[in-house]
């Protein structure tokens, strides 16, 4: 028994290390005193103080937190609606082809996502003159598309395990359907769609792939500003920043997991 | 059956107005008669069961008056008034649901208040209504809690209360006693039965529970595939089956197939091919002899015995056998005889007397005795 718990142990120990080693170097490296990121030279917070007076990284990292926010905003509302459709309107026409459509995005090559994106915009603009350019507003829409994805996957497994006889019961007490789904359907359902959200937040904000196609002149996103100044050598602030990131995204992911993990109330 | 009755009971009064009629009503999904070509008149005040097995369409019909489905064909009035194509939210009807369909969300007191709040009401009138309700189900003290904090019992009367705070004309009750232990269920069926008088208000329940249907309804409807195959009171369903469907359906039944071979007076001799024997039954109507008939006889009205009767009179069966079985259940005890080699017959024997040791035993020979009146003629 003790011997089992020793090699289980070890194991774990092994795979979490394997896991979270780079990430935690990168959280130790970012309190380094030493100006070179690989050589220690005793413990500072500077390099936080540095990236508050980084107006390049600070600029990105505003564009990206925006983008991140209305991508999720349109992610849960496009991706609530496919769900319902999924979910609440039975056998239709074409409903197999639709449940295979809402997931083909996640997965689908983030690279092939965002040249077709930038492909259809850079038509559209010609074709329609909107939207002019390439920036944020290109960026949020073909983030949307992929994130509508996964927040229509959470929606629909919480969905279907509603009774649908709670629904049946509120009109059956005199509520139309409309007012069903508001006060019935979606008070149910609002810790999936806060899982949605969330997730389509942190999806959104270290998305680099993408954005790289999608955006054009002074709209870099935060993860574009990281990638290409670390081709230039990895700066501490790089390390202050990312340390950030992982911090926010963390909670973002952890809250969604326990949002979506939360047992079904009866 | 109950003796004559000084008041007439609604479904025998020609002048009394119906509640609820469905007319030729058929409802399909794909190939599949969920309720076919049913036709069925209930009146108010009555509490009224639709018994059958799963799949026998009694749930549909009841979500078609809640107007969850749609008959493909037929008409529902209610009130003599037209709700064939009325939602759900228009029709003067609530329904109890199986699962109870509580709002997790919602306390108990929002539970039951969100009918009223659907129908504009004023604040005060609510809450009042709510305490009533409370009251009614006694859950006064509940009113604050969340569903998933109470028991199974206390949930079913939320439910119970929530549908009834709009007042309904006509509530339906989808198995209202399914979920609850056997102990619970007897109590509160007489809750239930007592709750529906006071009100006064129609009740239509749905169950596949015989005893549940004889002890609470005043009526009931024994369906199959859809269709109704015999109404009546408890009383007449149990003495009068008038098809084979219905005698093996509601309690225990022994079935005896032959052939008419004499009829004289109201009497008519059959032989029954599987005995090798010719049993009597009283019969009202003229049949043709040589027409196949069934004779169903319940195991309580068998007398058993361990010697043979002398004098069989001519209106009195007897036939015996080897006891197989015997089943002591404290009060009554059940006997399997049997009678022929493919044939047991079931005898009841009411343990009126204490006792420790059984008049017959296994491997016995026991004679069964029963009178033409008791037996039930079968053409069905």
């Amino acid at each position: 028994m003790k011997q089992r718990s020793t090699l289980v142990f070890s194991c774990m120990a092994f795979g979490y290390a394997f896991l979270y080693a780079p990430i935690l170097s990168l959280i130790i490296f970012s309190f380094n005193e030493s100006r070179l990121v690989t050589v220690w030279g005793g413990f500072s917070t500077k390099w936080y103080g540095a990236l508050l007076e980084n107006d390049q990284l600070l600029g990105a990292a505003w564009i990206s937190l925006r983008i991140a926010f209305i991508n999720a905003c349109f992610a849960v509302l496009l991706g609530t609606l496919a769900a319902v459709a999924l979910v609440r309107f039975g056998r239709f026409r074409g409903r197999k082809l639709l449940a295979f459509m809402v997931g083909a995005p996640l997965v689908m090559p983030e690279v092939i996502l965002g040249l077709a994106s930038l492909l259809l915009f850079v038509s559209m603009d010609q074709l329609l003159g909107w939207p002019e350019g390439r920036g944020m507003t290109t960026i949020a829409i073909a983030h949307i598309t992929f994130s509508t994805a996964y927040v229509a996957v959470v929606v629909q497994s919480r969905l279907g395990r509603l009774d649908p006889s709670l629904e049946e019961a509120a009109m059956d007490l005199g509520a139309r359907p409309l007012k069903v789904f508001f006060v019935i359907t979606l008070p149910l359902i609002a810790p999936a769609l806060t899982a949605g959200w969330l997730l389509a937040f942190t999806l959104s904000l270290d998305d680099l792939v993408i954005a790289s196609f999608t955006s054009g002149p002074g709209a870099s996103t935060l993860p574009m500003v990281v990638y290409s100044s670390v081709r230039l050598g990895v700066s501490p602030e790089i390390n202050a920043l990312a340390t950030l990131l992982v911090l926010i995204v963390s909670v973002g992911i952890i809250i969604a997991g326990m949002l979506i993990q939360q047992k079904k109330p009866t | 059956m109950a003796g004559p009755r000084a008041v007439l009971e609604a479904w025998q009064d020609p002048s009394a107005a119906p509640l609820v009629e469905i007319r030729n009503v058929t409802k399909t999904f794909g190939n599949f008669y969920a309720v076919d070509d049913l036709s069925l008149t209930i009146y108010p005040k009555e509490f009224f069961s639709l018994l059958g097995a799963s799949g026998c369409g009694k749930t549909t019909l009841l979500r078609m008056l809640a107007g969850f489905e749609r008959p493909d064909s037929g008409r529902l009035l209610i009130g003599g008034e037209e709700v064939t194509h009325l939602p759900p939210y228009q029709r003067p009807v609530n329904m109890m649901f199986q699962s109870y369909a509580l709002f997790p969300h919602l306390s108990v007191a929002d539970n039951i208040a969100f009918g009223l709040r659907q129908e504009g009401l004023p604040r005060q009138e609510i809450n009042q209504r709510v305490a009533e309700m409370l009251e009614l189900v006694r859950l006064s003290d509940y009113a604050k809690r969340k569903p998933d904090q109470l028991s199974g019992g206390q949930r079913q009367r939320v439910a119970l209360a929530r549908s009834l705070a709009k007042h309904p004309k006509l509530l339906l009750l989808d198995e209202p006693l399914g979920a609850l232990d056997r102990k619970l269920r007897e109590h509160t069926q007489f809750e239930l039965v007592n709750i529906q008088e006071r009100l006064g208000i129609t009740f239509i329940m749905v169950t596949h529970d015989q005893e549940e249907a004889m002890t609470m309804s005043t009526r009931m409807a024994v369906m199959n595939e859809g269709r109704i195959r015999q109404l009546g009171t408890p009383g007449e369903i149990y003495e009068h089956p008038n098809n084979r469907f219905v005698a093996g359906f509601i309690g225990a039944v022994n079935q005896f197939e032959g052939r008419v071979i004499a009829q004289n007076e109201k009497q008519l001799q059959i032989h029954c091919e599987i005995t090798d024997s010719n049993l009597v039954v009283h019969c009202e109507h003229e049949i043709t002899l040589g027409t196949p008939i069934a004779i169903a006889i319940r195991p309580e009205k068998i007398t058993i015995s361990t010697v043979a009767s002398e004098t069989i009179e001519k209106s009195e069966n007897q036939l015996t056998g080897c006891v197989e079985e015997i089943a002591y259940l404290g009060d009554v005890s059940i006997y399997h005889v049997r009678v022929a080699p493919e044939l047991l017959v079931e005898a009841q024997l009411t343990n009126s007397a204490r006792r420790h040791t059984a008049p017959l035993t296994w491997g016995d020979q026991a004679w069964l005795r029963w009178k033409a009146e008791d037996g039930i003629a079968l053409l069905e």
